[in-house]
């Protein structure tokens, strides 16, 4: 365990070295990141100015779900883009190698594709958690505070086992579908707002099938201690996180049926 | 006992089949239909330690599927594979950690980092102990002359350096054995020299059994006392290079250059296959007249400068053993 996750932090340090050859080139990506992750911001800041609320939810409220979307999407993008990149990587046929070095898969993909330009998103993210926090009108208890680092691991899982999934997929279809971006990069955006404002049936959707309000939606409720318009529990809100970490689990045993089927068909 | 067991392998890939054409792509999306190729049928071989095998064949003919079973790579449909006694696909990484693997087409290095960092990375991944990787290290340095790359990022160097950079990468764990896929392709002449050089020693003096799949045919020459040769997924044959000569034609060749161009030459054993300006090259067939018998003849019937007795092009051999076979 331990020897694996010095051997994840050599990775990153190399995905670093490597990126930092073409240093304009990172600087430039980051600031883009950072400018355009944060003008989306401002543009629900300027809705936010002319309405004062929607539906009953402030702007410090929406923050605290904008930052826990961005946040741990952020997390998910560092500790495990090399998922997201797998498609091609498959019909390169540079997936025999990660099978040739005695490593587990799972640990030699997540850290290949480490992007430190991505820390964009996740300033930008954190900002913005961190405003929300302090304009809030909540009493930052110890156990508000773990309930929000909680929520951010498990959000990171979620969308770790998300780009999981699509990885297994490329398995069978050799190409990456476009599927999964909507789900991925559709499904962080949908998460930035809370969930009674959607139509039933893409709330059981985003509950039930791809636990985002898991991570988002409920645990929020319980840190902003608000009633949910749906009627849930305080006590379900801070335990149902826990559904982002079972979603990369069940990700993760799908992800070596995936691998199996690649020892079988070599493509 | 052999290192390497291979019996009755046998693996078939099922191809889908799509009609030419997008009417053809979207019909191929609701009905699909497969071919079935036989990449390897009913393959058995073994190999002892220590030993240095060619494993060649046309391209298709199975000799990468062989490679990725034999890795761990690939899960045959039947038969039985043992390396060093174990299952390479059921015990993948035991398995990969004692064997070397090196794809001529394409890098294990990381392409935007310079060579000594790719090294350090490998040896965290194999769990190389600092003592051994450092004699390593310097050992590979040596041999294969890296002093100066160490420090250049990979995607700088070329084609030549690279290979063997990645030589050195695929031995910093003291593997038993070494596959070496193409190792030669497209290299120039002084690095193909330096390749074929280190293989050698290191299957001599180290005593890493290695096997090799090529189409450079002067590789095998140089190389491999023993040569498996492959086709549509059987092997045709197991044995020398000797052997393979021996299994298409007796016929030897003999090129005499003259004192003066002559019009005409012939012999009643042998035959003109090739002639330039002073040069003939004749074939013979030494069971009806032995070279030193030819070689008198032509030197008392003609004025010879220079003769030498050339053996078959080895691609010559290859290419009619797959037609005798019916290829």
């Amino acid at each position: 365990m331990f020897d694996g996750l010095s051997l994840y932090g050599r990775y990153v340090a190399a995905s670093i070295r490597s990126q930092m050859q073409y240093r304009a080139s990172f600087i430039m990506l980051t600031l883009g990141h950072l400018v355009a992750t944060g003008t989306e911001f401002l543009a629900l800041w300027a809705l936010f100015e002319r309405f004062g609320h929607i539906a009953g939810w402030t702007l410090p409220e929406v923050a605290l779900f904008y930052g826990l979307a961005s946040v741990s999407f952020a997390i998910s993008e560092g500790v495990a883009r090399g998922f997201d990149m797998f498609a091609p990587m498959v019909k390169r046929g540079d997936f025999d190698r990660i099978l040739l070095r005695p490593r587990s898969t799972i640990l030699q993909i997540g850290a290949s594709e480490v992007q430190l330009m991505r820390i964009g998103r996740f300033g930008q993210g954190l900002i913005v958690l961190l405003w929300s926090a302090s304009a809030l009108n909540v009493t930052w208890t110890l156990a508000r505070i773990l309930l929000l680092l909680w929520t951010l691991c498990c959000g990171a899982a979620l969308f770790s086992g998300l780009f999981v999934l699509q990885a297994t997929s490329a398995f069978w279809t050799t190409e990456s579908l476009e599927v999964w971006n909507t789900l991925t990069y559709g499904g962080v955006e949908t998460a930035k707002f809370p969930l009674s404002l959607y139509e039933d049936w893409f709330r059981k959707f985003f509950t039930y099938i791809i636990p985002l309000a898991a991570v988002t939606y409920f645990p929020a409720l319980a840190i902003l201690d608000k009633t949910d318009p749906l009627g849930t529990s305080r006590l379900f809100q801070s335990a149902i996180p826990l559904g982002g970490m079972v979603f990369l689990g069940v990700a993760l045993l799908l992800w070596q049926v995936g691998v199996r089927h690649y020892h079988s068909t070599g493509s | 006992m052999p290192q390497i067991v291979v019996q009755d392998l046998c693996k078939t890939f099922r191809v889908a089949e799509r009609d030419p054409g997008a009417w053809g792509a979207i019909k191929g999306l609701f009905h699909r239909r497969y071919r079935h190729t036989s990449a390897l049928d009913h393959i058995s071989f073994s190999i002892e330690p220590g030993e240095l095998v060619g494993y060649i064949g046309p391209n298709g003919a199975g000799k990468s599927t062989t490679v990725k079973v034999l890795a761990g790579i690939l899960v045959p449909d039947s038969g039985v594979c043992q390396v060093m006694g174990r299952t390479p696909w059921k015990q993948r990484i035991p398995h990969v950690s004692q064997i070397g693997v090196v794809f001529g087409q394409r890098t294990q290095l990381w392409w935007d980092l310079p060579v000594i960092e790719s090294f350090e990375l490998l040896r965290a991944i194999y769990r190389v102990p600092a003592p051994v990787y450092r004699h390593n290290v310097e050992e590979m340095v040596a041999l294969l002359g890296l002093g100066e790359l160490l420090d250049t990022p990979v995607r700088q160097l070329s084609l030549g350096q690279r290979m063997r950079c990645d030589l050195a990468a695929a031995l910093l764990h003291r593997p038993a054995l070494l596959y070496l896929d193409e190792p030669t392709i497209g290299l120039d002449a002084v690095s193909k020299l330096a390749v074929r050089q280190f293989v050698k020693r290191l299957n001599k003096e180290r005593g890493v059994t290695v096997m090799l799949t090529t189409h450079d045919m002067d590789d095998v020459e140089a190389l491999c006392r023993r040569i498996l040769l492959i086709n549509r997924g059987k092997i045709l044959l197991d044995g020398t290079v000797a052997d393979l000569r021996a299994q298409v034609s007796r016929l030897r060749r003999l090129v005499v250059v003259l004192r003066e161009e002559k019009d005409w030459i012939e012999t009643d054993e042998a035959r003109v296959i090739g002639r330039q300006g002073p040069q003939v090259t004749l074939e013979f067939d030494p069971e009806r007249i032995s070279a030193p018998d030819l070689i008198h003849h032509l030197t008392s019937a003609y004025g010879v400068r220079d003769l030498y007795v050339e053996n078959l092009p080895i691609e010559e051999i290859v290419a009619e053993v797959y037609q005798g076979a019916g290829m």
